[in-house]
């Protein structure tokens, strides 16, 4: 389970988190939504240690993020999958490389036969063919970086998936590829994921459970069917701006 | 008026406080480094291959830079000449300076711009793309993957790089000086000899070491601590070079006054 509790950060004069209070239950989806600059990837960085907070607790399975030991914070990284905006791939390395680092355990990432395998295993979960393992981030299409992406962060076999804009800068057909990506995977790995996006229509695809994240607090977090029947003006304001909600009633 | 007098203490703290972030920056970094030493099977293969690279990579502009040095220090050498003085002493002018100045401080500022540029628009870059971040949610340590390679291989490479310097500029020097003057041989190598010292190597050795870990140190600091975007990495290289060649400055007069004043 995550828990953010008053969480407050802020960037020079600016206050970008102003006593957050978010939750994400063990096997939902949850995805944050919010304007551009609001704050969304800066929140998801504190659940994995990325960004430290300036206030308020953090915690993933009961531990506190910010207090955590150097050490400790790398093992529970272990258990936090993390899919980059841009895939954030290592470029000098081949797509095998950039899957294999994700490999949490160091005997399994040593060991080059259960590497290939798993490698391939992880290309296989995100539709990638095994031959893209030997091609670089430079010959990748952006969707299939992103795909990549989403391998690396799921070959620890991780407890939770974060995904920061999993959808932007994608057409709409490969945005609809990405999103059926991560229902499977939440699916067949049993996952815990929470996805930043701005892509309304996408969230509500994906998601259990919404959660809008405006100046600095959210807003509003609770199901689709909750945000649909909402009638705060933000988040009547975010949802008309993007899409009718009630063409998507269930 | 008042805001006036403020502005320049103001000012003044920004700056002092600014050096000191600086400072505790480069001493976590230097700290994390010392715990990524247990993690020699990530970087020791990491670090064979990133020294093959500059070592192998620099070796033409190290060749290059030598062979001139040599053969000025030789002409400039010829046109200062004093015919009082017996000609084996210009065997010994062109080791010794060679060997103690020209060969680490000129080979160690050419690769200040070479590898400092490289390691730190490379850290920059992949700071600014989240791979360092992307790194660290992988539970992996940038210092093992990222940083000790490259600090390795620059303080390994820069000592085998000013050897092949000095042994170059040498021979340069010898043959450029016979050019110039009715030098033989004997009298080159004679000359060469008569003054040699075997800790004139090691004190080369010593300086190319220090720089070579100056150079890696304070490029990987830029590069690590890179901001905003594009701009960002192209202000943290231009700083590694700078800083680095600085360093290099400070610390060869520093070793000469330790080393050579002792």
């Amino acid at each position: 389970m995550i828990e953010l509790k008053g969480v407050r950060k802020r960037f020079g004069e600016q206050v970008v988190l102003d006593g957050v209070d978010f939750e994400v239950r063990e096997g939902e989806t949850v995805a944050l939504l919010g304007a551009s600059g609001t704050g969304k990837s800066v929140l998801l960085k504190h659940i994995n240690g990325l960004i430290r907070p300036d206030g308020g607790r953090i915690l993933v399975d009961g531990l506190e993020v910010a207090s955590l030991t150097r050490q400790k914070l790398a093992e529970l990284r272990t258990r936090i999958g993390y899919v980059f905006q841009n895939g954030a791939l290592f470029d000098s390395s081949n797509v095998f490389e950039n899957i294999r680092l994700g490999l949490s355990d160091e005997t399994k990432y040593e060991d080059q036969d259960y590497a290939r395998a798993r490698v391939t295993e992880c290309l296989r979960l995100v539709n990638l063919a095994p031959e893209v393992a030997e091609k670089f981030p430079a010959q990748l299409s952006g969707g299939m970086r992103k795909r990549v992406g989403i391998a690396r962060a799921i070959a620890g076999a991780p407890k939770y998936l974060l995904y920061d804009e999993p959808t932007s800068g994608l057409d709409p057909v490969n945005a609809d590829v990405i999103d059926e990506l991560v229902m499977r995977l939440d699916r067949e790995l049993g996952v815990t994921s929470v996805m930043v996006t701005h892509d309304v229509r996408g969230a509500f695809r994906v998601a259990d459970r919404l959660a809008l994240l405006a100046d600095g607090k959210i807003v509003l977090q609770g199901t689709p069917e909750e945000f649909r029947k909402s009638e705060s003006v933000v988040v009547m304001a975010f949802l008309e701006r993007d899409f009718d909600p009630t063409s998507y009633a269930a | 008026m008042a805001s006036t007098t403020l502005r320049f203490p103001r000012f003044i703290g920004r700056l002092v406080l600014g050096e000191l972030a600086h400072v505790g920056r480069f001493g976590l970094m230097v700290a994390e480094l010392a715990r990524g030493l247990r993690e020699w099977r990530i970087w020791l293969p990491r670090s064979m291959s990133e020294a093959a690279s500059v070592g192998a990579g620099s070796l033409p502009i190290v060749l290059l830079i030598a062979g001139f040095a040599g053969a000025v220090t030789a002409f400039q050498a010829g046109y200062q000449w004093q015919t009082s003085l017996p000609v084996y002493v210009l065997g010994t002018l062109i080791t010794e300076t060679i060997i103690l100045e020209l060969g680490p401080v000129l080979i160690g500022l050419v690769l200040a711009g070479r590898i400092g540029a490289r390691y730190a628009a490379e850290l920059g870059t992949m700071r600014v793309t989240e791979q360092i971040d992307a790194l660290e949610s992988l539970g992996r340590s940038p210092a093992s993957h990222l940083i000790i390679p490259r600090v390795l291989a620059s303080t390994l490479m820069l000592p085998v790089l000013v050897i092949i310097a000095d042994v170059v500029a040498v021979g340069a020097g010898w043959i450029g000086v016979k050019q110039v003057l009715p030098v033989t041989d004997w009298d080159f190598t004679y000359g060469a000899q008569y003054y040699w010292r075997p800790f004139d190597g090691w004190y080369s050795l010593i300086k190319a070491v220090s720089f070579g870990l100056a150079i890696g140190l304070v490029s990987c600091y830029m590069g690590f601590n890179t901001q905003q975007g594009a701009e960002g990495v192209g202000k943290s290289t231009t700083a590694a070079v700078v800083t680095s060649s600085v360093v290099i400055l400070l610390l060869n007069t520093l070793l000469a006054k330790i080393l050579l004043q002792a």
